[in-house]
């Protein structure tokens, strides 16, 4: 692991935004990586994409996406989106996080969207949603706060 | 299903049957009716803090899910497809980056079709963890033939 100062940290997220190289963001944080999480912008909306991978089965016989890894993708996606919208000083720290789970999860390609509830000075509130084919139909949600300065 | 688990015998399923725990390298130490403990060995690749590698509150969501539907296969004394409902996490203080992490999940309750659980994650002191849990299931919920403990026997596939 790459170990960064603070200052390299937020230095490396400015310059993400910066040049909406998403990526840079997924490298800096190493479970990002092992998720192999990317993002897409498209008009304004930022969808965190979790890959197909073997990797991530909890139940092999329905099969289905281990209820951890979708938890973990939905405040991954969470903080995503407040390292990519909100003025960031440090690493925003996860509080608590409430995930409901409305459908199995096929091993498939996923999606989430995040959208902040409260901006507020100290603590972010967001609802997070994720969803494979039919946005629809989404497989999970949450809610999270984090502790942003 | 005996009464007593054979610790053996859930690494085995776990380690063969449910690929993210093999993947992430889930260790089972405790499975009776009271609860269950199992832990995860500290790894880089889970640091969610490129500064400090404290992990990542999805590896402990993680940890604590998996324990979280084993607690109630060891209450119930029998495996039966379940479902989570919700789970909530309250992340009391970040995880010491290089200790092994440990978490311990309790049914406290069952209805003919939910079980309530309870869980924490911690270090070396329970009285000390690093996160609390509640989660709720909804029991047979599926009726697909599913990763079945009392089938484990029969090997994978069966």
């Amino acid at each position: 692991m790459t170990v960064l100062t603070d200052e390299e940290f937020v230095a490396t997220i400015e310059e993400a935004k910066l040049t909406k190289d998403w990526a840079r963001i997924f490298n800096t944080i190493p479970y990002f990586s092992f998720l192999g999480l990317s993002l897409q912008s498209s008009d304004g909306a930022l969808i965190c994409v979790l890959p197909e991978d073997r990797k991530f089965i909890g139940n092999p016989t329905l099969p289905a996406l281990h209820g951890g890894v979708v938890g973990a993708f939905l405040e991954s996606t969470a903080l995503v989106h407040l390292l990519a919208t909100q003025e960031v000083t440090r690493l925003p720290k996860i509080i608590n996080i409430t995930i409901e789970y409305l459908r199995s999860g096929k091993p498939v390609e996923t999606y989430a969207e995040a959208v902040i509830t409260k901006p507020g000075r100290r603590v972010a509130n967001l609802r997070v949603e994720a969803w494979q084919g039919d946005r629809a139909r989404p497989i999970a949600a949450a809610h999270a706060n984090f502790l942003v300065s | 299903m005996p009464a007593e688990f054979d610790i053996s015998q859930i690494q085995n399923i776990i380690d063969n049957g449910i690929p993210h725990c093999a993947e992430i390298g889930v260790k089972v130490h405790e499975m009776d009716v009271e609860g269950v403990t199992f832990s995860l060995p500290y790894q880089e690749r889970f640091a969610g803090n490129p500064v400090n590698g404290v992990l990542h509150g999805g590896i402990i969501t993680t940890l604590i899910d998996t324990a979280a539907g084993m607690c109630i296969y060891a209450r119930l004394k029998q495996y039966m497809p379940i479902a989570t409902l919700d789970l909530r996490i309250d992340y009391l203080k970040p995880a010491t980056p290089g200790e092994d992490l440990f978490t311990r999940a309790t049914c406290y309750k069952v209805t003919r079709q939910i079980a309530f659980v309870r869980a924490i994650a911690y270090h070396d002191d329970p009285e000390d963890p690093v996160a609390n849990s509640v989660g709720t299931f909804m029991l047979k919920s599926s009726v697909s033939p599913p990763l079945n403990l009392a089938g484990a026997k029969k090997g994978a596939g069966s």
